[in-house]
């Protein structure tokens, strides 16, 4: 065949691939035209940061539920109103609580949650030292003359077989 | 000794997982409580060119319910809902959360009350479920009790069931109305 129509028939066949495929994804994609730069950035930044709640470990951006879909129209919308980043956080603080944040306030209430993983990092690299310096105390077990002998010999019988 | 200090770390993390393991992470806190009642005005379901709000129920104990047709736990509770609403007579709006065919004001919703009975007061028509997104929607069906003063002061997320309604909403229902307005 010649290399002209198999390089044709080629990019047919992708080019209907392609076709099929965005056909396929159509259904999950937005989009949502912003004003400006900012705008964009910020509605990325807080789709990435607010948690969705019916689905647990996903935030917004990742999530297909249909009420994740309507948090992030409510956080568009709001952005194309001109709300700042605050306005948004605590429109969902409010009717969620922090639990929609993945990025929580430093509070009396998330006290642990942030210092939590410190305090155990800490806390085990020092357990961690303390074994290594035990180790290190150890005396050292020596073999017997005896022991030697016995282990030279069956190495030495069992390389003659 | 040797051997507490591991053992006690050991018991102190089956605790601590044991603890994890009753706890219901789909129970998110609500914010609400002890907050006035998140406001709407929305077309009713029966009569639409009429509107139902939150205003209309001030001075009374109230119960808020988000259902929908689609929705299956919504028809297991609705026999246990129903029985609350005829024991206790509170005045409860059902808001019908993103139903079908909305766009002429719930064809599904109209059958599924036709079907299953009709235990509300008023059922607020919430097409683009903006009204569940203020009052902090996670999953229909939410059960919400407002008293006298529109202070949200109790929900419960999730089927309503027989229990649930015997040991906490009846109780908390009378106690309320016999609270100052």
């Amino acid at each position: 065949m010649n290399i002209l129509v198999k390089s044709l028939m080629r990019s047919i066949i992708l080019s209907a691939f392609a076709l099929i495929m965005s056909h396929s994804f159509a259904v999950q994609i937005e989009f949502h035209n912003f004003e400006n730069k900012q705008q964009e950035q910020l509605y990325l930044q807080l789709v990435a940061e607010l948690r969705c709640v019916k689905c647990q470990n996903q935030n917004l951006a990742e999530s297909n539920a249909e009420l994740a879909r309507d948090m992030r129209d409510k956080a568009y919308e709001m952005i194309i109103k001109g709300a700042k980043r605050e306005d948004v956080v605590s429109y969902m603080t409010a009717r969620y609580g922090d639990f929609v944040l993945y990025n929580p306030p430093f509070k009396a209430k998330t006290l642990l949650l942030w210092i939590g993983p410190p305090i155990f990092l800490f806390l085990s690299l020092f357990m961690l030292f303390k074994l290594i310096r035990g180790q290190k105390n150890q005396p050292k077990e020596s073999l017997s003359e005896a022991d030697r002998n016995s282990v030279r010999e069956l190495l030495t019988s069992n390389s003659k077989k | 000794m040797k051997f507490f200090i591991p053992l006690a770390a050991f018991g102190a993390l089956v605790a601590l997982l044991l603890f994890g393991l009753g706890n219901d992470p789909k129970a998110i806190p609500s914010p609400f409580i002890g907050q006035p009642a998140p406001a709407f005005s929305l077309p009713r379901l029966y009569k639409p060119d009429q509107k139902i709000s939150t205003d209309d129920m001030k001075g009374q104990v109230w119960v808020l319910n988000l259902w929908a047709s689609w929705c299956v736990s919504c028809r297991a509770e609705h026999k246990v809902l129903s029985r609350l609403i005829a024991e206790t007579k509170v005045p409860t709006i059902g808001l019908n959360y993103k139903d079908y065919g909305t766009e002429d004001y719930g064809e599904e919703a109209l059958q599924w009350l036709a079907t299953l009975g009709n235990p509300y007061y008023a059922v607020a028509v919430d097409t683009k479920g903006m009204a569940g997104i203020d009052w902090g929607v996670v999953g229909v069906p939410e059960t919400f009790v407002m008293d006298k003063k529109g202070i949200v002061r109790y929900k419960f997320t999730g089927p309503v069931y027989d229990a649930a309604v015997e040991d906490v909403l009846i109780p908390l229902i009378n106690k309320l109305r016999k609270e100052e307005g």
